[in-house]
C-alpha cells in the first residue's frame, strides 16, 4: 500500500502546455514600466494536459470523502451531499456581484428566501448570509453583541463567557472581536454549571456563547435557567450553531432564548466541505440586534430585493460582496427539497443513528455520559485498553484500516481521550452495524494484540506522519533541488 | 417527496426498540416540553428533484445577466479551461472534510502543499497559509499580523484598495482597536508619496494594492523603500492574473502578499466562494493564520504531508490563538492550483499581456469617442477609468438594453472599466460603436 506520489512540480518537463488561448486580435501594448515589469519566468510546472488530469485524478484517489465512505467526524456533520444541489448551484456562475439589481433580481431573491428559512427554522428574527464559515459567523455575531452593548453606552461590557467544553472558535473568535474570555468549567454531565455561571456573570458580561447539545452530544436541559441567569446580568446569549442537525423542526434556538447564532451550512444543510471549505457561516439574530447586521442588507421593496446600504448603525462588511453565494445556493435547494417534514426527519434520524451506536458502544467502549444523547456520542477506550497502551489515536488507526473515516478524537478536551462519533441520518442501519463490528473488533484486539493495533494504519499510501519533526523544521513548499 | 434517510419506517422502528425506546419523541425526552415546537416548521413543502431544477430555473430567469461583460472591480472573468471544474468535482476532494487525518488524507494535504507552492512562486515569497475566506478576509488578517509582529497599533492602507477591502478591514480594526489611517492617491491615481512618509512613523506598516483599484500600476520600488526606511511592513494586495507581467511582491521586498485568487479558475458565482491568499517570509511565518500543510516523513521514511505549525491555531490555542479561522476556502484553492498549473509560466504570461492589450484597446476606443477622457495618465493593467460628460447612469442603462454590463459607476460618476482575455476585439468594437451611439443621441437631445 504504501507509495509516495510526486508533485505536480516534479512532473515538468520545459516547453509542455497544457493552456491555449486565441490569437490576440488587438495590438500587443509594452505598458508596464520597466522598474514593474515582471521580466522573469514564472517557477510553474510545465505539464501536458493528460498529465495533469492523471496527478489530480490520482491525488483525489489518495482522499476520503462523504461518497468514499462512512465519515463520522464529530461536530462536523458529515452527512450525504446531494448531487442536484450541485448541479443548480452551477446555473447562477457566470453572474458578477456588481450587476445592477434590475439584472440579478434572481439570485437576490433565491438569497431573501433563504434568510426567511433560516429565521424560521432558527427561530429568529433576521439573518445574514455574508460570513463564509462558522468561525466567520462566530465573529460577526460577537460583532454584533459588541455593536449593541456600544450603541447603549454600556462600554464596560467587554468579556464572553465561554464554557470550557467550547469549540475552540469561540474562545478565538471572542479575542477578534476584542473581548476578553472567562472560560468557566463545566458541570460533570458536561453541562453548563450553574453555580460557576452565576458567579462568573457581572457588569462585565458581554454574553455568552453556548452549544446546544453541548459538544458531548447532550441536549442542556437548564437552558431556560441559563439564558435567564445572562440575560438577567445585562449580557446576551450566543448559539453556536454547530450541532443544529440535532434538532431541526424539534425545538429552535431562538425560543430557547439566544439573542444571536450562526449556522454551519456546510454541516446542517448538507453544502459539501471541500476538503477544508468553502463553507458558509449565516448569523441570525432577534430585532434587538438587527440594526448592526453587516451591509448590504436585502430588503424588499414594491417587489424589487434591493442591497441596503444605508444602515447608520452597521458593523461595516466582513467580507466582500455577499457571502459564499454558491454555498448558499446548495442549502436552498436543500431546504427546498425537504420541507420542513423532511428537515425534521433528518435530525430524528440523525438522533436516532448516534443513539444506535451509543447503545452498541456499551461494554465496548466506556461511555463517560450515558443518557440518551442527541446527534453524537462520546465513548473512550478502557481501562484495560489504556493498561495495554492502546489510546484513542490508535483506535482511530484501526479504524482507517477497515475503511472508515475515524470519529472526531481529544475533542471536548473535557473528556479524557475522547472519541466523538457523529452518524448522521444518511447512513443505513447496515453501515451502522458494520461499524459497530469494526469497533468491536478494534477493541477486542486492543486486548489480546495491541501492538497490533498501534501499528495501524497499514493500508494506507502512508504510515503514521512524523509531525513534530514537521513543526519543528517546517517545509511547507516545494523548492526544485539544485 | 425527496429523503436523504435511507432506512425505512420498518428499520427505525426496529432500531429504537433495540436501544429501548417506543417513538422518535422518547429521543428528545431531555427537551424541555414547553421549549418544543409544536408545529411543523413554516417552510414550503418538499420537492422532487425534477420540480427542484423548474423551481431553480424560475429564480435563474429572474436575473438578466447580459451577454457582454466590461465590470471587474474585485471580480473578473477569465477563462477557466475545463480541467479546472472537472477535476475540482472528484467527490473524494470536495465531499471531504477538513484533513485532520493525514494517512487518509494524503491528496488533499499533498494539494495544499502545492497550492501553498503556487503562490509562494508566483508572489515571489517563503510560505503560504492554505488560504483565508477571501481578499478582504486576507487584508484583515494582514493587519492584525503586523499588529502582532511590530507592537504598533497603527496601520495605514491605500485609498487605492477595493472599498469592499476597505469596508471590510475597518470591521475588523474596531475590534481589534487599532488605528486606521487612509493613504491618499495623487492626481494620477496612485499612492501620494508625501502622505504616506508623514504618516509611516509609529506605523506598523502600510497595505498597498498592485494593481489598485483603479487599475494603476503603483510604484512599489517607490513604497516599498520608503515603508522600509521607517522599518514598517509592507502588505501588498495583488491581482495574482497581473503577476506573468507585473512585478511579483517579492520582488520588490513586500513583507506579506495577499489578494483574492478567484481571477485564476473560480466563476464569477455572484461573489463567492472565492479564496484569499496569504504569503510572507522569515519570522512572519509564525504569525500566519490557519491551515499550513508541511512535508514531512512517516514512520518508514516516505515522504508525507501534515496540517503543521498548528500551535498557532484555535483548536490547540483556543483564545490565544492567531486567529479564529478554521474552515478555509481548500477546494477554491484546489482551483487556483489546477488554473495555475494548466496555465503554466507561458499561459500566466500570456493571459496577463493579454489583459493588458485588450484593456489599452478598450481604453484607446472609449477615448475616440468625445466627451470621454481616461482621469489618469498612469500605467493601468485590466481597468481604468473614465470620465463622461454623457452622466455613466443614462450611458449604461442604454447598454443594459443591448444586453451589455457597461463599467461600474464609481461615486464620483466616473466609470471603472474592464477587459479581459474573454472580450473580444468585436465584443469591445460593438460596445465602443454603441457607446457612440448613445452620447452621440444624447448629444442630439
Amino acid at each position: 500500500m504504501r507509495q509516495s506520489y510526486k508533485l505536480i512540480f516534479e512532473r515538468s518537463h520545459e516547453g509542455r502546455r497544457a493552456y491555449d488561448l486565441p490569437a490576440l486580435d488587438v495590438p500587443a501594448v509594452d505598458a508596464i514600466p520597466a522598474n514593474m515589469k515582471n521580466e522573469a519566468k514564472l517557477d510553474l510546472p510545465e505539464l501536458g494536459e493528460v498529465d495533469l488530469v492523471r496527478h489530480y485524478t490520482n491525488l483525489s484517489r489518495r482522499n476520503f470523502g462523504v461518497d468514499n465512505g462512512f465519515y463520522p467526524l464529530g461536530s462536523c456533520t458529515m452527512k450525504y451531499n446531494p448531487k442536484i444541489n450541485e448541479e443548480v448551484a452551477g446555473m447562477f456562475e457566470d453572474m458578477h456581484p456588481l450587476l445592477d439589481e434590475d439584472m440579478s433580481q434572481g439570485a437576490l431573491r433565491m438569497m431573501y428566501d433563504l434568510e426567511g428559512y433560516l429565521a424560521e427554522i432558527c427561530g429568529m428574527d433576521a439573518f445574514t448570509l455574508q460570513p463564509a464559515a462558522g468561525a466567520h459567523g462566530e465573529l460577526a455575531g460577537l460583532m454584533l453583541i459588541r455593536a449593541y452593548h456600544e450603541k447603549r453606552g454600556d462600554t464596560e461590557r467587554t468579556t464572553i463567557i465561554v464554557p470550557d467544553a467550547a469549540h475552540g472558535t469561540n474562545p478565538a473568535s471572542a479575542v477578534m472581536a476584542g473581548f476578553k474570555v472567562k472560560e468557566i468549567k463545566s458541570a460533570p454531565d458536561g453541562g453548563v454549571d450553574l453555580d460557576a455561571l452565576r458567579e462568573a456573570v457581572g457588569p462585565d458580561t458581554a454574553g455568552l456563547m453556548l452549544t446546544n447539545p453541548s459538544t458531548l452530544g447532550l441536549f442542556e436541559r437548564n437552558i431556560k435557567q441559563i439564558a435567564s441567569i445572562v440575560h438577567e446580568a445585562g449580557g446576551l446569549l450566543y448559539y453556536d450553531g454547530a450541532n443544529l442537525n440535532a434538532i431541526m423542526g424539534i425545538v429552535r434556538p431562538g425560543d430557547m432564548g439566544f439573542d444571536v447564532m450562526h449556522i454551519n451550512l456546510h454541516k446542517t444543510f448538507s453544502t459539501p466541505h471541500g476538503g477544508g471549505g468553502p463553507g458558509s457561516g449565516p448569523v441570525g439574530f432577534k430585532k434587538h440586534l438587527a440594526p448592526f447586521m453587516p451591509v448590504p442588507v436585502l430588503v424588499e421593496r414594491e417587489g424589487m430585493i434591493e442591497l441596503d446600504y444605508d444602515r447608520p448603525d452597521t458593523i461595516g462588511k466582513v467580507k466582500m460582496f455577499y457571502g459564499n453565494f454558491a454555498v448558499c445556493v446548495r442549502a436552498f435547494a436543500y431546504i427546498r427539497s425537504l420541507g420542513g417534514k423532511g428537515l425534521r426527519e433528518a435530525s430524528e434520524n440523525a438522533v436516532l443513528n448516534a443513539n444506535y451506536i451509543k447503545n452498541a458502544m456499551r461494554g465496548v467502549f466506556d461511555i463517560p455520559h450515558d443518557r440518551i444523547c442527541m446527534h453524537e456520542c462520546i465513548v473512550t477506550p478502557t481501562e484495560e485498553m489504556m493498561e495495554k497502551g492502546v489510546h484513542t489515536t490508535d483506535v482511530a488507526k484501526a479504524l482507517i484500516d477497515r475503511g472508515y473515516h475515524p470519529p472526531t478524537i481529544y475533542f471536548p478536551l473535557i473528556v479524557h481521550e475522547a472519541m466523538m462519533i457523529e452518524p448522521t441520518e444518511s447512513e443505513s442501519r447496515e453501515t451502522l452495524d458494520e461499524f459497530i463490528e469494526a469497533m468491536k473488533e478494534i477493541a477486542s484486539e486492543a486486548l489480546t494484540a495491541p501492538e497490533s493495533v498501534k501499528a495501524c494504519p497499514k493500508n494506507t499510501p502512508i504510515g503514521r506522519p512524523d509531525e513534530t519533526t514537521a513543526a519543528r523544521k517546517p517545509i511547507v513548499r516545494y523548492v526544485k533541488p539544485e | 417527496m425527496k429523503s436523504y434517510v435511507p432506512n425505512t419506517e420498518k428499520e427505525r422502528r426496529e432500531m429504537l426498540e433495540a436501544i429501548g425506546l417506543k417513538s422518535m419523541d422518547d429521543l428528545f425526552s431531555d427537551i424541555p416540553e414547553d421549549l418544543k415546537l409544536d408545529r411543523e416548521l413554516d417552510l414550503p413543502a418538499p420537492m422532487s428533484e425534477m420540480e427542484l431544477r423548474e423551481l431553480m430555473m424560475g429564480y435563474v430567469l429572474q436575473n438578466d445577466e447580459g451577454g457582454l461583460l466590461f465590470r471587474g472591480a474585485g471580480a473578473y472573468r477569465h477563462y477557466i479551461p475545463s480541467v479546472v471544474p472537472q477535476l475540482a468535482a472528484r467527490s473524494e476532494f470536495y465531499t471531504a472534510y477538513t484533513p485532520y487525518q493525514a494517512e487518509m488524507s494524503q491528496g488533499m494535504l499533498q494539494s495544499i502543499f502545492e497550492w501553498q507552492t503556487v503562490i509562494c512562486n508566483l508572489t515571489g515569497m517563503e510560505a503560504s497559509n492554505a488560504s483565508v475566506y477571501d481578499g478582504a478576509t486576507a487584508a484583515s488578517e494582514a493587519i492584525l499580523m503586523m499588529r502582532d509582529s511590530k507592537r504598533k497599533s497603527k496601520v495605514l492602507y491605500s485609498a487605492g484598495l477595493n472599498p469592499d477591502v476597505i469596508t471590510t478591514i475597518k470591521t475588523y480594526a474596531h475590534c481589534y482597536g487599532i488605528e486606521l489611517v487612509e493613504i491618499p492617491l495623487n492626481k494620477d491615481g496612485i499612492t501620494d508619496m508625501a502622505a504616506l512618509e508623514a504618516n509611516l512613523p509609529e506605523s506598523a506598516g502600510f497595505i498597498a494594492a498592485q494593481p489598485n483599484y483603479f487599475g494603476c500600476i503603483e510604484n512599489m520600488d517607490a513604497i516599498s523603500e520608503a515603508v522600509h526606511a521607517q522599518k514598517a511592513l509592507l502588505v501588498s494586495y495583488v491581482n495574482p492574473i497581473s503577476l506573468g507581467a507585473v512585478k511579483r511582491p517579492g520582488d520588490y521586498g513586500a513583507d506579506i502578499a495577499i489578494g483574492d485568487a478567484q481571477p485564476m479558475g473560480l466563476p464569477l458565482n455572484f461573489g463567492g466562494p472565492y479564496v484569499g491568499f496569504m504569503a510572507t517570509g522569515g519570522k512572519l511565518v509564525r504569525n500566519l493564520p490557519g491551515r499550513i500543510a508541511g512535508e514531512t516523513t512517516d514512520a518508514e521514511g516516505g515522504r508525507a504531508y501534515v496540517l503543521t505549525l498548528q500551535a498557532r491555531e484555535q483548536h490547540i490555542r483556543r483564545d490565544k490563538a492567531s486567529s479564529n479561522i478554521c474552515s478555509n476556502q481548500m477546494l477554491c484553492a484546489i482551483m487556483s492550483t489546477i488554473y495555475a498549473c494548466t496555465m503554466g509560466p507561458e499561459g500566466m504570461r500570456e493571459v496577463a499581456e493579454q489583459n493588458i492589450a485588450k484593456a489599452h484597446y478598450l481604453a484607446d476606443e472609449i477615448c475616440k469617442i468625445p466627451g470621454m477622457k481616461l482621469r489618469y495618465a498612469t500605467a493601468f493593467f485590466n481597468e481604468f477609468v473614465i470620465d463622461t460628460e454623457t452622466p455613466a447612469g443614462q450611458i449604461n442603462e442604454a447598454l443594459k438594453d443591448m444586453g451589455i454590463v457597461g463599467g461600474l459607476i464609481l461615486p464620483d460618476g466616473g466609470m471603472l472599466w474592464c477587459a479581459t482575455e474573454m472580450n473580444s476585439k468585436e465584443d469591445i468594437d460593438f460596445l465602443t460603436d454603441m457607446l457612440k451611439n448613445i452620447v452621440e443621441g444624447g448629444m442630439e437631445q
